[in-house]
Formats: C-alpha cells, sequence, structure tokens
C-alpha cells in the first residue's frame, strides 16, 4: 500500500482559539450515526459554528476572510475527550490538512498521523505568532516543513516538535501502519501462540 | 513530581514486553491485543475497510461485540423510531455474523455498555492487552490489564491483524492512602485526582492507581477510577490484581476453569509491580483531604469539593486558567463565587461506564428507599448490562427505584453521550454519574452537566439541587 510522502504542506490557516477543544465539540456525537465517514466534513465543530435555528454564530472556520484555509491552529490539549475518529475525519473532509496547537490529547494524534494529518506541537509563542500574521493578513502562506521541523510563514519561522515517531512516519509514506502490521503476522501468531489466554 | 528510583519492574512494563511482537521502523512497538472488545458506533466504517481490502478477522475468538451507545433504553422493539440508529445495529449484527464474531445482542440477554460486559464475562483478565474504539476502555485495567481506547483505523487494525502500532507509555504511580471519609466514594477519588494533575496532565502516561485506599475497593470502585484516566489525559490507568481481583473473576463465563485456573493465577500474581518498581513519577494523596466532589464547568478537571463555591476569573492563577474559567462560567450560567450547593437541577442521570453496575445501584437503592425525587426533575436510573438489570430486579431495586419517583430503564450508554433518544432539552442542568461535562456532550448545545458520585446525583435529585449526600442520607461508615 504506497502511501504519500508527507513532507511539505502550505496554505492558509484558521486559528480557532481555546483549550481543551474535545471531540464532541469537533464533531458532536448524534452525527456519528453514520456507517461511513462520507458527509462528516459539513458537521466540523457543528455546535459551535451554528445557533439551533441554523443561523450562522460567525465561527472564524465560517469567516470568508478564512475560506480555503486548509491548515488549522489551536490552544492546548486540542482534540481531548472521546476517541472518535470521526474527529480527525471531519476535519479532513472539511478540507484540514494539518493541524498546529500547543500540545495534543494522544488518542487524536495518533488518529489524526493514521489519517496523514501531521499533528504540529509548538510553543504558545510560535502559535501565537503565526495567529497574529494569519490576522493581519489572512492570506499568509504558512508552510509545514517536517524534514526541518519548522514552519514558516510571513518572512518568520517557528519551530516545532512532532511525538511518537510520527514525523518519520509521515516523511517516509509509512503514516498508516497496517501494511506494516500485516507483514508482521507470522510473528504474531508466534506469539499469540506463547500466551495461554490468547487461544482460551 | 519525582521518579519512583526503584530497580523493579511495575506492571505497564511486564504486560508491554510481554505482548510486543517486533519493533517498527518508526521506532513505535507492534502490540499484540490479547482481547478487542467491538461496539456499533465505530467499528462499522472498520468493517467497510476490510472489506475493500478483502481482509478477514485474524482472531475473531478474540473479538466480542454488544450494542451501547445508539441503542433507545426505553423500547427494545425493532426497527428503533430512528433509522440511523437501526442502520447501525443492523451493520454491527450483519458485519459479526460476516467475521465470524460473538456478538452479546440483546437477544442474548448479555447486551450492555461495552465496558461493564467485558469484565462481567469474565473476558477482562489480569496481566493482559485489550483495545476498543472507545476511549473507556481504560475501565478494563482494573484487573490490572493493559487497555486502550483507539479509532477506526486502529479497529481496522487489531480486526485484520491483532495488532496496533503504538509508541510506549511512562508510567505514574498514583498512591491514595488512607480510610477515605464518609460520603466519599471512587468517583469522588477520581474526580480529585483529575482537578489535582488537570485534565491533560496524563499525557505520555498509563496511571497506576494503588495505596489502601485502592487496595480496600471492590473491582466496580476501581473500574469507576480507571474509567475516567482518559478525563485526565492518560491512555490507560490500571490497579494491580490481588485477591480482590481473583475473586471477582472465579466462575464467570470467560474465566479460566480447573486446572487452568490455577496456571491463570500464578500468572496473573506474576505481572503485579514489585515493591520496589520503577515509575516514572510517583502522587501521594492522603485519603482523608478527599471531600465529596463535583464539577462546574466543562471539562472534568473544572471539580470543586461539594462545599466549595463556583470558581471566580479573578481567583484564577494564570491567563490559562482565567480564560479556562471565564469560558465555562459563560456556557454554565453559574454564578461565580457562588456555592455549587443548592444550585438547581433538572434532570438526574444515574449510569454510563463510569457508574451503572450493582455496587452503584445496591448503595442508590439502599439510599433513595423511603424518599421520592422532588417535584419537576426528571431522573434516570439505566442499568450498565442487562445482566445487571437483571439482578437488579432480582433484588427488587427497580421497585425502589419507580416508588422513588426515578425511571427504571433498559441498558446502554444513554444520557452519557446522547446518541440515542435519551437527551437534555435547551439548557437544563444535569446531576449526572457519567464521565464527561464537555459542552452539549448530553445532546443540547446548550446543555449542562455536573459530574458526581450516583449517591450524590441521588442526593441531588430528592433535594432537586445539588446536595451533599452526607446531609441527604444517614451513611454509615463503610465496615460498620
Amino acid at each position: 500500500m504506497p502511501l504519500e510522502k508527507i513532507v511539505k504542506i502550505d496554505g492558509a490557516a484558521v486559528f480557532v482559539p481555546g483549550n481543551d477543544i474535545d471531540t464532541d465539540r469537533i464533531i458532536p456525537a448524534r452525527f456519528m450515526k453514520c456507517v461511513t465517514f462520507d458527509g462528516l466534513g459539513e458537521f466540523l465543530f457543528y455546535d459551535v459554528r451554528f445557533n439551533k435555528d441554523g443561523s450562522s454564530r460567525q465561527h472564524p472556520l465560517d469567516d470568508p476572510k478564512h475560506k480555503g484555509a486548509t491548515i488549522l491552529l489551536s490552544g492546548l490539549n486540542f482534540g481531548c475527550g472521546s476517541s472518535r475518529e470521526h474527529a480527525p475525519q471531519a476535519l479532513q473532509k472539511f478540507g484540514i490538512r494539518a493541524v498546529i496547537a500547543e500540545n495534543f490529547a494522544e488518542i487524536f494524534a495518533g488518529n489524526c498521523t493514521t489519517l496523514g494529518i501531521p499533528c504540529i506541537q509548538m510553543s504558545a509563542e510560535g502559535t501565537a505568532r503565526i495567529a497574529a500574521a494569519v490576522k493581519a493578513d489572512p492570506k499568509t502562506r504558512v508552510t509545514i516543513d517536517l524534514e526541518s521541523s519548522t514552519v514558516s510563514f510571513a518572512g518568520q519561522t517557528a519551530s516545532f516538535e512532532m511525538k511518537g515517531g510520527a514525523r518519520e512516519a509521515l516523511i517516509k509514506g509509512e503514516w498508516d501502519a497496517l501494511g506494516q502490521l500485516l507483514d508482521g503476522k507470522d510473528q504474531v501468531a508466534a506469539l499469540a501462540g506463547k500466551l495461554d489466554y490468547m487461544s482460551a | 513530581m519525582a521518579s519512583s528510583g526503584g530497580k523493579g519492574k511495575n506492571l505497564f512494563q511486564k504486560v508491554w514486553d510481554a505482548h510486543v511482537v517486533r519493533v517498527l521502523p518508526n521506532g513505535q512497538a507492534q502490540l499484540l491485543i490479547g482481547l478487542h472488545l467491538i461496539h456499533e458506533v465505530t467499528s462499522p466504517q472498520a468493517f467497510g475497510m476490510l472489506r475493500d481490502l478483502k481482509l478477514k478477522v485474524a482472531f475473531p475468538n478474540r473479538t466480542f461485540a454488544t450494542v451501547d451507545h445508539i441503542i433507545p433504553t426505553d423500547t427494545r422493539v425493532q426497527p428503533f423510531a430512528d433509522p440511523l440508529a437501526q442502520g447501525m445495529i443492523d451493520a454491527l449484527k450483519t458485519a459479526c455474523s460476516e467475521f465470524g464474531i460473538t456478538y452479546f445482542d440483546v437477544a442474548s440477554g448479555q447486551q450492555g455498555i461495552v465496558h461493564v460486559v467485558g469484565p462481567e464475562q469474565g473476558l477482562t483478565q489480569p496481566g493482559t492487552t485489550i483495545a476498543c474504539g472507545d476511549s473507556h476502555t481504560s475501565t478494563h485495567g482494573a484487573f490490572g490489564a493493559i487497555a486502550f481506547g483507539i479509532g477506526t483505523s486502529q479497529v481496522r487494525d487489531v480486526l485484520a491483524t491483532q495488532t496496533l502500532a503504538l509508541g510506549k507509555l511512562k508510567v505514574r504511580r498514583i498512591n491514595v492512602k488512607g480510610k477515605l471519609p464518609l460520603g466519599v466514594y471512587a468517583k469522588d477519588v477520581i474526580l480529585h485526582i483529575i482537578r489535582l494533575l488537570g485534565v491533560n496532565g496524563g499525557t505520555g502516561y498509563a496511571y497506576e492507581y494503588g495505596g489502601s485506599a485502592v487496595d480496600a475497593m471492590n473491582m466496580e470502585e476501581r473500574m469507576t477510577i480507571c474509567n475516567m484516566s482518559i478525563e485526565g489525559g492518560a491512555r490507560a490507568g490500571y490497579v494491580n490484581p490481588d485477591e480482590t481481583t481473583y475473586s471477582y473473576l472465579k466462575g464467570r463465563t470467560y474465566a479460566p476453569k480447573g486446572a487452568a485456573w490455577d496456571r491463570a493465577v500464578q500468572q496473573w500474581k506474576s505481572v503485579a509491580s514489585e515493591a520496589d518498581a520503577a515509575y516514572d513519577d510517583v502522587v501521594n494523596i492522603d485519603a482523608q483531604s478527599i471531600r465529596p466532589t463535583v464539577t462546574w464547568g466543562i471539562n472534568p478537571g473544572h471539580a470543586i469539593f461539594i462545599d466549595e463555591n463556583v470558581p471566580t476569573v479573578e481567583g484564577a492563577k494564570d491567563a490559562i486558567e482565567k480564560a479556562s474559567v471565564a469560558e465555562a462560567l459563560e456556557y454554565m450560567k453559574l454564578k461565580p463565587g457562588s456555592p455549587i450547593k443548592g444550585t438547581k437541577i433538572d434532570v438526574a442521570f444515574i449510569g454510563s461506564c463510569t457508574n451503572s453496575r450493582m455496587t452503584d445501584l445496591r448503595q442508590v437503592a439502599k439510599f433513595v428507599e423511603g424518599q421520592h425525587v422532588a417535584p419537576g426533575i426528571k431522573a434516570l436510573v439505566v442499568p450498565g448490562s442487562m445482566l445487571v438489570q437483571n439482578q437488579a430486579v432480582e433484588e427488587g431495586l427497580d421497585k425502589i427505584f419507580t416508588a422513588a419517583g426515578f425511571q427504571w430503564r433498559e441498558a446502554g450508554c444513554s444520557m452519557c453521550l446522547a446518541m440515542n433518544p435519551d437527551k437534555l432539552i435547551d439548557d437544563e442542568l444535569c446531576a449526572s454519574s457519567s464521565n464527561r461535562n464537555f459542552k452539549g456532550r448530553q445532546g443540547s448545545s446548550t446543555g449542562r452537566t455536573l459530574l458526581m458520585s450516583p449517591l450524590m446525583v441521588a442526593a441531588s435529585a430528592i433535594r432537586g439541587h445539588v446536595a451533599d449526600p452526607r446531609e441527604v442520607f444517614e451513611l454509615e461508615p463503610v465496615g460498620a
């Protein structure tokens, strides 16, 4: 299963401020009543984007200035709570290709990597500089370079971290682990054979 | 924050080492998953991926399914009123039959919340690795298993290979020492831990819970603690197995029998953390310092003691906390600086994978007998599984609940996450024994949730406002 090597992502960014933004907020549970992920994009952040009567709550994602943004910028502990992959799926289907935040909840970050969405962990100072540049000019081109672990924008740069081998996996095009896991089939059978409870 | 300096191995290390198949090129481990639990919400897409790739389920004998999130709790008659819910339960049934997976459906009499079903069937065992497409999979750690909540692509990975690509976690030992005061329960303990360490304090860690207060807990109380590990950011949480664990498991359907039981117990004993085990961090908490705890805000770390006041923005320690408090106060519409006790509630919910087992139901029934829910309060008791439901009925608890003005429902996730008809309306305020108080969590985008122990929910339902169970009920010291 050859996968795209994800080395550079560039595009416009949109800042969704806040800490502890949970996956219930990213995709409310009622939209998970589905047997495919298709169509989740339109429900991204639904309850903070729309009032109950369907009118707009002027969320940054609906600001015409940020139309077409592919990089989402946020605060601490982004993606906490439920393990629902529906959250990164909704982001991806909406058109988001990378998330930059001060840090990420672990399950969310893993789910993102498996879909080829880099989770860029950056200092508050770095994210604030990008947010300021985007505020000054929403068309600011933000370029994420996984090889140098830097983000460049408006003549500035900021460095970042990526945890748990995700950076290597993305760069090498090995972000979806299934192919490698399948390759280990014989070793899996051998180990399972040694554990009593596996044959119970 | 300090490492233990010990030299021995902890349980996490032992179980991890025993399940590593190999190291992958990016440094992650390919980890064998001993038990895979699935449900209707996060598995259908995974089965779709398997079909597209023409793959089979690698270990169907180690994969078990049930239906919990979408199932209505007022009626079991199919087709359900919601065609989307019906579509999901149909998809699960089809997939289980197509791939040869045991399915605890309603007809089996063993359906329930996946984190209640696994333990009560004896599937959840010490020293094993467990995965499920649900973040509260950490619950199973109560047995000394390493249990991970995973996303749907990872559900696909486990179905297809019985393994996951995972980075190793650090381990934080959390000692709760001493005896819990009267009126303080497992739920109060875990809310207090999250309050102290933060909602992301556990990122990168597994939490090992121990100390005399945890040692004294029964398995269901330990499950309550481990259940909410993820609310503190810890992907896994566990308690070392002991005699309490073994006696809970003995005789259960999927527990080993005869000579295999004796061998299993020996193996289980061997996986417990050694006395001088090394930990990346150790936190000590005095059990006596914990009081009944309740959340006031929009994440589980927004917790205070029942006799404390709702925080103020001015009282917050830094800019981050100020922003968090301000956002929560605005959403919750609570008066800053006012006592949380006495806050009027609209709904009372006893249920969820955190608190819907026999220990919870027996305790609540004991104290609400002869009392009545306050006028105008909608109060629900939702058993965690059909086995819990049947046992409760056998003990006459259902009659006690209904006489006290609670609705007695069928087993499911119910109002915890509102993927079924049980939802808040508008900005109703719910006293809830569940695990998440996120904005909109209980089904209304303006609905409000206060997390608390089942007994505090019961006390609040009876008073019609947030109440201290120590004042509403005549509690007796445990073991008295």
